[in-house]
This record gives structure tokens, C-alpha cells and sequence, in this order.
């Protein structure tokens, strides 16, 4: 018996990523800075977030010849991004080798509706939450790894908190709660019945969950991971901020001793300016890819 | 029940990867275990555990942190480790394209032997140590070991390849056993922790 792309080895993959830090990277360049730094995954993409929010347009998969390009200079995994309900990007993302596609808001979304039916793939997908029924409808769905949606390309950690906090409270109500309340629970945040009784078993989510969108600082990723992120995605923090290798090493050895104050303070030293940061509460309803998808 | 294991304390390096998943295989097998996150853990150990996850990270932070030095004297003091996946090429001595890292088995190790993530795959594999049952092996990216030299003894092979190895006190797999039910795996580890400990 031999069979590839079981549940389990999607969802395994996402395991061997625990406690680690998966960088957005633009370029082989980067990617290779991501890797000496540390990383466990690098993000392929055409412009990080910042950018994309800075561009305004249509935003879509990234060009496949600089996902190549990165898989070729790498061997961490790479995963690469598809719009959300673009099911053909995934397609290509797959056909292209990539070992993780994100079904992600920080593109402009392709079907307002409908997400990909993860199930029909073999290569594995990660998605965004912002509470505990998002996650499962898109675990409900075959992703097999969830991140927090945070707000993207903000350099401002307070959507992941506000998330972060959101699941783990809904988790702690769902195991708080007697059976006879777990049907009206599930209908209640939109979530399958069958997917809370196993939340309400393992105490957890099914699958690992990252923290996303906002990070920027060693002190914002072992927040995360002190809120019980089991590790973290670093999109525009590092490569738009002043010494991008610093600041990756920086994030990876935070990411790891999350809870040694005096060694976050070690590492957070002479980091130069971290990326410019945005206030949520100036964002219009339009300028939030958080609402995206849910 | 009576506990063969209990006296065990049994080591998981946690700088990165599935750690908390080797920890509830030790558990259920009844042994002591503890997540190592500082290097100092690693003293007064029974046996060790490098668990999956990316090599090239667990590689860099142990030697930024002082952890290699201490584990190699581990193996020379003949404890047991147990290195799975991107442990087994922590432990290597020969990588492919790369140079070693904790270089403490006579083997060769090929990094993503089978190809990329949507490779990865599950397979019934003989164990002949472990029983006659098969064992399911999970290979996620998983490395393969080209070639042993003398010392080395191959516990398992997949479609002609060689996945598990024993060198005295040293054990690894390029699969998950971490990630199955089967305690078969972790129990042969811990009896060697067992006799190694009386």
C-alpha cells in the first residue's frame, strides 16, 4: 500500500513547521536571506503586502517564473498564494511543484462565494481566520494548516491579537460546554458539528495554527506565539525594514525562546527601524483584506 | 500496569518542528519526557529524541546555542538518540550538496529524496525488529540514506531504499513514527534507553 497526499501528510507537513518563522520573499535574493536567516518555508510572491496595499489594482498569483526561480535557489518548502476561490491558480500552483498554497486574502479575492475545494488537491493549503468558525469551515473545507488573517502589510500586530485571542477564547467555550450545547454552538459561528466535537476532544485545533498579518518585531512574534500561535508568518516586517538579515535572525531566535525576556532583549537590540507601521482604525471598510473571504 | 519505561527521562529537542507530537508518543509508552528548549536539558538524560521539522533551521539554532557539543557528548557517552526525518540528517556524517551537521552516524543522507511536498505519501513498510505487522510509514519530504558503512545495520527499506537505520546507540528514520498511533517505533527506542539506563 502506498498513497500520496493523505490528510495526514498535508497536515504533517504543517507540523514539521511548528515553532518557526515562514517569510514572504520577492526574489531568490531574498529567499536566500530568508533561509541563512533561518526560516523553515519562504512565501514566494510578485510585491509583499505593504506593496500591494501601496498599488491598489487587481491583485493575483504571482508570476510562475519567480516562484521557479525561488524553488530553484531554496530548499526549505515555498509556498506561493492564490486568490481566494481561484481553484485554476491552484491548479497551476500545484502543477508548478509548490509545497504549500495559501488561499489568501492579501489578494483580491476571485469569487466572493466559494473557497477552493482543498479536498481535490494533494499539494497542501493554509487559509486565514479570524475566529474559530472561520477556521473550521475552511478546515471543513481541506485546508490542512490555519493562520490568523491579522490586517496584511500593516506592520501592526493588533488585528493578529484581536484574532489569535478570538479562536483560543472560542476554544475554551467549546471544551467548557456540555455535549447538548455543541449543535447550537456550531450553528451558532457557522462551524461543521463534526469538526467541534473534535475541537471539544483535542482541546485545540485540528490542525496548526500560525499567527499572520501585522508582525514585525521579535517583541510582536513572541507575543504571538506567547498567545499560543505554534509559530509565525512574517510578511512585509522583514524585507521592508532596515537590515532585513538582522531582522530575520532576530525574528527566528524570538520565535524560539518566545518565553526568555532576557534573550528578547538580546536579540531585539540595534535592529535598526522596523517597517513603517499603519493605524487599523484609519483603514476604510474597502482598504481591509481582513473581511475578505470568511 | 506495570511501567517498564516510567524511570525513563527522555529528551525532545524543541528548537523547532514536532515536538509536541514525539512528546504524546512518549507518553502514551509510559516514559518521562521533557522538551528540551534550553541546552543545559540536555544533561542527565536517558536518550533523545531529534524530532522532524526543517533541518536547516534545528541546524543553525543548535549551533548557535550550544546544544551540538552537548549532544554529541551524549552519543559518545553511549546514550541512545533517535533522529526522524530532519533528524536523521542532523545525525548524519555525509549530506548530499551540504555539509554535515551533527555528523555522528556512518551514513550518507539524501535531503527531499522522493521529490516535493505533493510527493510526500504514506506506505506500509517491514520492519523486521518491530514484528511482522507492517508499520505505516509517514514520508513527508523525507530523505533517504544512500549508503551505510560498517557499524550501521539497515532496519527498514522502501522500494529499495534505505529508510531506518541502528548504529549502536544511535536510530533513525527518514519517516514519522511520531505521527502514526503505532508505538512499536518509540517503544524499540526506549528499550534501548531501558538497557543502556540498568
Amino acid at each position: 500500500m502506498m498513497e500520496i497526499g493523505t490528510f495526514r501528510v498535508k497536515k504533517g507537513m504543517a507540523e514539521m513547521q511548528k515553532g518557526g518563522v515562514i517569510m514572504d520573499v520577492v526574489n531568490p535574493e531574498q529567499a536566500k536571506i530568508a533561509e541563512s536567516s533561518g526560516a523553515v518555508a519562504v512565501m514566494a510572491l510578485e510585491r509583499v503586502p505593504a506593496d500591494i496595499r501601496a498599488t491598489g489594482g487587481v491583485a493575483r498569483m504571482a508570476d510562475p517564473e519567480i516562484i521557479q526561480k525561488i524553488m530553484e535557489v531554496v530548499t526549505i518548502p515555498v509556498m506561493a498564494k492564490c486568490r481566494i476561490g481561484h481553484f485554476v491558480e491552484a491548479q497551476i500552483l500545484e502543477a508548478l511543484g509548490v509545497d504549500y498554497i495559501d488561499e489568501s486574502e492579501v489578494l483580491t479575492p476571485a469569487d466572493e462565494r466559494y473557497h477552493v475545494n482543498k479536498h481535490s488537491f494533494t499539494v497542501p493549503f493554509v487559509c486565514g481566520c479570524r475566529d474559530l468558525g472561520e477556521a473550521l469551515r475552511r478546515i471543513g473545507e481541506g485546508a490542512a494548516m490555519i493562520r490568523t488573517k491579522g490586517e496584511p502589510g500593516t506592520g501592526n500586530v493588533v488585528e493578529a491579537v484581536r484574532h489569535m485571542r478570538q479562536v483560543m477564547d472560542q476554544i475554551r467555550q467549546v471544551q467548557n460546554a456540555p455535549d447538548e450545547e455543541l449543535m447550537t454552538l456550531a450553528k451558532e459561528i457557522g462551524a461543521p458539528y463534526e469538526l467541534i466535537l473534535q475541537v471539544k476532544k483535542l482541546g485545540k485545533l485540528p490542525v496548526v495554527n500560525f499567527a499572520a498579518g501585522g508582525i514585525a518585531t521579535p517583541a510582536d512574534a513572541a507575543l504571538m506565539m506567547q498567545l499560543g500561535a505554534d509559530g509565525v508568518f512574517v510578511g512585509s516586517g522583514i524585507f521592508k525594514s532596515d537590515d532585513p538579515q538582522k531582522m530575520a535572525v532576530a525574528i527566528v531566535e524570538a520565535t524560539l525562546h518566545y518565553d526568555d525576556p532576557e534573550l528578547l532583549a538580546a536579540v531585539s537590540k540595534g535592529l535598526g527601524d522596523a517597517m513603517h507601521g499603519l493605524d487599523i482604525s484609519l483603514l476604510t471598510q474597502a482598504e481591509r483584506m481582513q473581511t475578505r473571504g470568511v | 500496569m506495570f511501567n517498564l519505561f516510567r524511570d525513563l527521562r527522555i529528551g525532545v529537542l524543541g528548537i523547532q518542528g514536532a515536538v509536541s507530537e514525539h512528546i504524546e508518543s512518549l507518553k502514551k509508552c509510559g516514559a518521562g519526557y521533557v522538551a528540551v528548549r534550553k541546552a543545559a536539558l540536555l544533561d542527565d538524560l536517558d536518550g533523545l529524541i531529534i524530532p522532524g521539522g526543517e533541518s536547516t533551521t534545528i541546524g543553525r539554532l543548535s549551533g548557535l546555542y550550544g546544544y551540538q557539543d552537548r549532544i554529541s557528548a551524549m552519543a559518545a557517552a553511549g546514550k541512545p538518540i533517535f533522529g526522524t526525518c530532519a533528524g536523521l540528517i542532523l545525525l548524519a556524517r555525509e549530506l548530499e550538496g551540504q555539509d554535515p551537521i551533527l555528523a555522528l552516524m556512518s551514513i550518507k543522507v539524501r535531503r527531499n529524496a522522493f521529490g516535493r511536498q505533493k510527493e510526500s505519501f504514506e506506505a506500509d513498510l517491514q520492519i523486521p525488529v518491530l514484528g511482522e505487522e507492517p508499520y505505516c510509514g509517514v514520508f513527508i519530504r523525507a530523505p533517504i540514506i544512500t549508503s551505510v558503512q560498517e557499524g550501521a545495520g539497515v532496519l527498514a527499506q522502501f522500494q529499495g531504499q534505505i529508510v531506518a537505520v541502528r548504529e549502536n546507540n544511535l536510530l533513525a528514520a527518514s519517516f514519522h513514527p511520531e505521527l502514526t498511533d503505532d508505538l512499536r517505533f518509540h517503544n524499540y527506542f526506549l528499550g534501548m534507553a531501558l538497557q543502556k539506563a540498568v
